[in-house]
């Protein structure tokens, strides 16, 4: 019960942190991609705000036993810089640059009623199933 | 280069709060708030779906609360034809599942924990976005 009000409390700030730097805004977030012309950092100010207040808790508290609602962290475990990372980075780099949208800023905006975050948030749902249906046919399971 | 609509105080003061979220979600559950993950689990996974669907709720109604408490109308504007959001959409979905994380995951998550693997990944992202920008801006 506590770990999915958890969630649902961590999903709820998010939000509101992506509405107060207005990242939810494609826009705003264009404005940053757009280094070469009119450029906005804000971005940058944004991502240094979450990474300072995140650093050093994720410091803290890896190596203690367990988190206070599940029973072990879940850290990525994986080391290797890959094709898969790279390629995978890339392709996510060119439609993000593409509308301004990323995963988080797509699916809050679904708040505010606009059609085309629908669509966007559709489709990447539709790049999802896409690639685990690829990823099952190149690499069949068992 | 123009510096234009710079807004560093609520960007840093807004990343605070995202930090705030990813530090309770780890601490409470444990896990790191990647969105693009989250909502590709809530897919395809059955283990802790609730958590993540929740989460997923929480993150539509974070802006709701936020519009409705402060009376700010947030400035949101989309100026990108159909075919190249669905386009976007499609390239974000399979770039962020090929390459295991986004902008919260890998950029925030990751780089908060140093991790090699997250910060080349955010270094790719943001240089092939800035050259697609380039490109089509």
């Amino acid at each position: 019960m506590m770990s999915k009000i958890i969630s649902f409390i961590s999903g709820i700030i998010f939000g509101v942190g992506l509405s107060v730097s207005n990242m939810i805004n494609p826009e705003k977030v264009l404005g940053f991609l757009d280094l070469f012309g009119q450029w906005d950092p804000s971005l940058i100010f944004v991502m240094m705000g979450a990474i300072i207040v995140s650093a050093p808790v994720f410091f803290l508290f890896r190596n203690k036993n367990k988190p206070l609602f599940a029973d072990n962290f879940a850290i990525p475990t994986r080391k290797s810089i890959d094709k898969n990372l790279i390629i995978g980075s890339g392709t996510f780099g060119i439609g993000w640059g593409m509308v301004g949208f990323c995963p988080g800023p797509a699916i809050s905006s679904l708040a505010l009623l606009n059609t085309y975050s629908v669509f966007f948030v559709l489709s990447m749902l539709g790049g999802f199933l896409l690639t685990k249906l690829v990823d099952r046919i190149i690499i069949p399971t068992q | 280069m123009n510096i234009v609509n710079f807004t560093p105080q609520s960007a840093f003061f807004g990343g605070i709060i995202i930090g705030l979220a990813v530090i309770i979600f780890f601490i409470g559950n444990g896990r790191l708030a990647g969105v693009s993950g989250i909502v590709n689990d809530t897919l395809v996974s059955k283990q802790n779906r609730t958590d993540n669907f929740l989460f997923i709720v929480g993150l539509v109604l974070g802006p709701i609360f936020y519009a409705f408490f402060t009376k700010i109308n947030i400035p949101f504007l989309i100026t990108s034809s159909l075919p190249i959001i669905i386009s976007a959409g499609f390239l974000v979905g399979i770039g962020t599942k090929i390459g295991r994380g986004c902008t919260s995951g890998h950029g925030i998550c990751g780089i908060s924990l140093l991790s090699p693997r997250s910060i080349i990944a955010t270094i790719i992202f943001m240089i092939t976005a800035i050259i697609t920008v380039k490109l089509i801006g």
